[in-house]
């Protein structure tokens, strides 16, 4: 397994063929983060260092870590040669033709670093013997589900956000930590093994200050750096050995971790806009749901306590002028108030999510088992955080389901856990494009990715009757609901819905996902 | 993988490249007061509604002919009919008589988008996709490559979905005869032919084909007896299919001749716009319009048409193999194209068509017209604002069907089937032939790319403003030239390829 997988002809194929058809989406609908990503633009175009993270004259503020407003700022000075007026802050809503164009362009430009890194774990991933047709062979099936990812594809190039670059961040990072398991058996390997592991650590650390959602997974690579790397043997039975510890690597870790920060916030802690900075990062005052609900754990708690109010109010144990009276998605009340059951405060979802992500983490510190251990922390940390996490967006299931599609191509098992993750993950992203004029480009592309994973009979019966129940929300919420009299009455009733039906998908694949975990434990060492 | 769950995402990834490709402008947004083509449908939706059938091809006081009047046959009339239905239902706004004049918002938009895709998936797709896993040799991932390279051919996405017209439909029609007639079915396949004539009537440019090898099969099978009965058969079903869509026409007999009135519309000359045939190449050097009458230019076109045709048809009639039949269907329609009178530059899809059947057997020779078919229709998409889509799409099958169908490794003398130039150039010192169409393929694209710069990024001399697109007629016209010339030898040397031949007997 040593030898790198060799990438034939068809992956630059799959990688062009895809940049085409993102170019085909330059007029498709955008959302408001087009006006947000402009608007950042003109601020780091336009105003000293200092007034970055102060400027709030549109009511989109920079709320990215300071190496994205870098980026931000790079762009901008290939921006000034398409249209000079998108970097005005005044020039609110500002989406001229060339405007369009250039930020279009420049996500599609920017995945050359999502393609990379794609070509990077496809190198990883193990090829079973005796394959010969390219189609069925484990690094062009993950080439596949990488670059032509549903859910990348229609939130960056139709609903418009850089993520493709983020993952490609990402995914690299995590291709060097799988490289230094493929490598292990040549010669060099203590050396190699160090500059892969300080590579992925860096490029990590450049990652949590380009965006820092992906704090999600930070615990993940904080232990398995800490136990693989700087504890340099394990016992015969895999538990840690203490005297193995080697202070030069943690201080080399820790000085490549501190001078990243050091380089992104220094210039703002010498200005001492630290908390100013941080406020904007971390807004609390948003409320527990995004207007439309991501599909966790607290989507199924909201209709529980909906639920038990009604029931409540039916039985006559409530009263219903007692209730808090709250629209729950309609985007405009941003603190909901339960009515029957807890309210719920961001404390207790970071100690929900801490405490659901512990057992990954301490497997690993128990009993690593590898890159591929770590790549299933990572997976649970990010679940367990999109599971539990305050204010979450529907966009951060993402950040599970790529590096699952790596787990995927190489075991049966987890293949299951990553067709239910991945379909319903992808169609709780639907209600992103609510333009008519999007849906067959959404239908179809959805569609697409689904047929191309579903490839044997591996699901049981249950999963495939509730994957199934999916197409019948779908026609339920896409094409009757518009055409019922509770269209009027109850708009948000579908987005309710999809929501709640996706989270059971998502719950179930989390538990699913764990199980593995545990099941591993008890026998370390197996691949 | 399987081949149907292959073949599926091939389809849906056409949808989406074709609603991709229909996000954006159509002919005449927003330039009142003509419009463009798409006006022209919407117009017929609200002319067809409301007004009685017997007044559709008549200039009334409630229907202006000289604002684009009805000039299809009877099927896109009625086509139009279904449409206004639904358009009625949805916003009674959009088919309002008189007062819907130059209708433009982006819920109509979506609404004619939204027709287009519907009639392409009802009839065009399922047609290609049955065309090619049935009537393509190869294993089944070649078919499917075909398959995806067929879907992805630019001009016509780019006509129907940017520009805004139904080919789809007739050319659907038309593929569905070629089929049939392919599996044997020879009644079904004239009459899903008869429908096509009867939606547009270019399609004429291939009944001569189907006429010859129909004719051919009857002779072969015996002129007296089963052949006869044959002929009867198919003879009965075009009549059959003609009379049932003209029907409402044929009460009066002064109707069905001002149908075809409006169908062939004689006075409006030679040619039109910058369209690469040989009548507006030729301009370039000889002023033909201002030296003959008109008269004298019809029946010269008409006489270079016959004498175009003459030779792949005759061929045809006496060899009716499916494998003569769509090269005839190529060298009728290309002739047509190059001779006849009053052709639009968007004609050249009757010939794709048929080129696009050859993608498996011929692939190199296939994508280099199919792709200089599509530089032909620059100065229209240009001026529609389809700038990206056309950039997007033909560099995308320029690469993906090169890359599929492995065109450039397949170029060899047998596999050009070039015998027989080699016979009639023996005089010219012997090449690799391979290697001398791969650089005149190479050179070609190189000059199609550099004259779509060209037009896109410079500004013409002020006294030559047509300089751009008359460079890109011409370009496109030595293209088609070579290719009519290519074909018609091939067509002329012995077919190499049994499976073809075995299918059909």
């Amino acid at each position: 397994m040593a030898a790198r997988v060799d990438i034939g002809f068809w992956f630059p194929a799959l990688a062009l063929g895809v940049s085409f058809l993102k170019c085909l989406f330059i007029n498709a609908y955008h959302s408001t983060d087009f006006e947000v990503h402009r608007n950042w633009l003109a601020i780091t175009h336009s105003l000293p260092v200092s007034r970055w993270y102060h400027e709030n004259t549109s009511e989109w503020t920079l709320d990215y870590p300071p190496l994205f407003a870098w980026f931000e700022f790079g762009l901008s000075h290939v921006a000034q040669h398409f249209d000079r007026n998108m970097l005005q802050v005044e020039n609110l809503n500002y989406a001229s033709p060339s405007t369009v164009l250039f930020q279009r362009l420049s996500v599609i430009f920017t995945d050359v670093v999502f393609i990379y890194a794609a070509k990077e774990c496809c190198r990883c991933v193990q090829e079973q013997k005796g394959s010969r047709d390219v189609l069925n062979r484990p690094s062009f099936v993950l080439a596949v589900l990488l670059l032509w990812n549903f859910g990348l594809l229609i939130v960056d190039h139709i609903h418009f956000q850089y993520n493709g670059f983020l993952f490609g961040v990402l995914l690299l990072s995590v291709a060097k930590h799988l490289q230094v398991q493929t490598s292990v058996s040549s010669d060099f390997v203590s050396t190699k093994l160090c500059s892969q592991h300080l590579q992925g650590a860096l490029l990590f650390a450049i990652l949590l200050n380009l965006k820092h959602i992906y704090l999600y997974v930070a615990p993940a690579y904080g232990i398995y750096l800490l136990r693989s790397y700087c504890f340099t043997q394990d016992n015969k039975d895999g538990s840690i050995r203490w005297m193995s510890f080697s202070p030069l690597r943690l201080l080399a870790l820790g000085s490549i971790v501190v001078s990243v920060c050091a380089l992104s916030f220094g210039p703002f802690i010498a200005m001492g806009q630290l908390p100013q900075v941080l406020s904007r990062l971390f807004p609390f005052k948003r409320g527990l749901c995004h207007a439309y609900w991501a599909p966790n754990i607290w989507a199924l708690y909201n209709v529980l306590d909906k639920g038990l109010a009604v029931l409540g109010v039916r039985l006559k144990l409530l009263e219903e002028a007692e209730l808090p009276r709250a629209s729950m998605t309609g985007g405009l009340v941003q603190e909901f108030q339960h009515s029957v059951l807890l309210s719920v405060s961001p404390s207790a979802t970071l100690v929900c999510t801490l405490l659901s992500i512990l057992p990954a983490v301490a497997s690993i510190w128990l009993r690593p088992c590898g890159a591929r251990g770590f790549l299933r922390c990572l997976l649970l940390c990010a679940l367990g955080s999109f599971m539990f996490g305050w204010h979450v967006h529907e966009k951060a299931v993402l950040i599970a389901i790529l590096p699952l599609s790596i787990l995927a191509v190489e075991s049966r098992e987890d293949a299951r856990i990553f067709l239910v993750l991945t379909t319903t993950g992808h169609y709780s992203l639907f209600p992103l494009l609510f333009t008519p004029t999007e849906r067959p480009v959404k239908v179809s592309l959805m569609l697409m990715f689904t047929i191309f994973s579903f490839t044997g009979p591996l699901l049981r019966p249950l999963e495939v009757v509730y994957l199934l129940g999916l197409v019948v929300v779908a026609i339920a919420c896409e094409v009757v609901f518009p055409l019922s009299p509770w269209q009027q009455r109850l708009p948000f009733l579908p987005l309710l819905a999809t929501s709640v039906y996706c989270s059971v998908g998502v719950c179930y694949s989390f538990l699913r996902l764990y199980v593995r975990l545990l099941q591993r434990d008890d026998k370390p060492k197996q691949l | 993988m399987k081949t149907w769950s292959l073949v599926s995402i091939c389809v849906l990834l056409g949808v989406v490249v074709r609603w991709g490709v229909s996000l954006n402008s159509y002919s005449g947004a927003g330039k009142p007061p003509m419009f463009g083509d798409y006006e022209a449908q919407r117009h017929w939706q609200e002319v067809t509604y409301n007004l009685p059938l017997q007044e559709w091809y008549f200039n009334t006081t409630d229907n202006d002919l000289n604002y684009w009047g009805l000039d299809y046959p009877p099927l896109t009339a009625y086509h139009s009919w279904i449409c206004a239905y639904v358009a009625k239902i949805i916003n009674p706004d959009w088919v309002e008589l008189h007062k819907s004049r130059g209708y433009e918002s982006p819920t109509h938009k979506l609404f004619m988008r939204t027709t287009v895709l519907v009639a392409d998936l009802l009839i065009y797709i399922p047609a290609v996709v049955l065309y090619c896993l049935y009537l393509t040799d190869g294993s089944s991932k070649k078919k499917i490559s075909t398959l995806l390279c067929f879907l992805l051919y630019p001009g016509l996405i780019l006509t129907d979905y940017g520009h805004f017209q139904y080919n789809g439909v007739s050319l659907g029609f038309a593929l569905w005869g070629i089929l049939a007639l392919g599996l044997g079915w020879d009644v079904s396949g004239s009459m899903a032919f008869s429908l096509a004539l009867n939606y547009k009537q270019m399609e004429l440019y291939h009944a001569l084909p189907f006429f010859c090898y129909l004719m051919g099969k009857c002779i072969k099978a015996g002129p007296m007896g089963r052949g006869l009965f044959l002929l009867v058969r198919i003879a009965a079903t075009v009549l059959a299919t003609f009379a049932l869509c003209w029907l409402p026409f044929l009460s009066d007999p002064s109707q069905a001749l001002q149908v075809v009135r409006r169908i062939f519309p004689v006075a409006r000359g030679l040619f039109e716009d910058k369209v690469a045939n040989t009548w507006c190449s030729l301009n370039t050097l000889i002023k033909i319009r201002s030296i003959l009458s008109g008269d004298s230019q019809l029946y010269l076109s008409l006489a270079c048409t016959f004498l175009a045709v003459l030779p792949s048809s005759f061929r045809l009639l006496t060899k009716p193999t499916f494998w003569h039949f769509k090269l005839a269907l190529v060298n009728s329609s290309l002739a047509f194209f190059l001779f006849s009178y009053q052709v639009h530059e968007k004609s050249i899809l009757l010939a794709a068509l048929p080129v696009c059947l050859l993608l498996n057997d011929l692939p190199l020779i296939a994508i280099w017209f199919l792709q200089a078919s599509t530089f032909s229709m620059l100065p229209l998409f240009l001026k529609d604002g389809l700038l990206v889509p056309y950039v997007v799409t033909s560099l995308a099958f320029l690469f993906f069907s090169l890359y599929l169908l492995s065109a450039l490794d397949h170029c060899s003398e047998d596999e050009l089937r070039m015998g027989a130039y080699n016979k009639l150039l023996f005089f010219l010192p012997k090449m690799d032939l391979a290697c001398v169409v791969r650089w005149k393929f190479y050179i070609s694209v190189a000059v199609m790319a550099v004259l779509s710069i060209v037009s896109i990024a410079l500004v013409p001399p002020p006294h030559l403003p047509d300089l751009f697109p008359v460079l890109v007629s011409t370009t496109a016209f030595l293209h088609f030239f070579g290719t009519f010339v290519y074909f018609n030898v091939v067509q002329f040397s012995e077919p190499p390829s049994r499976k073809s031949q075995k299918k059909n007997n």
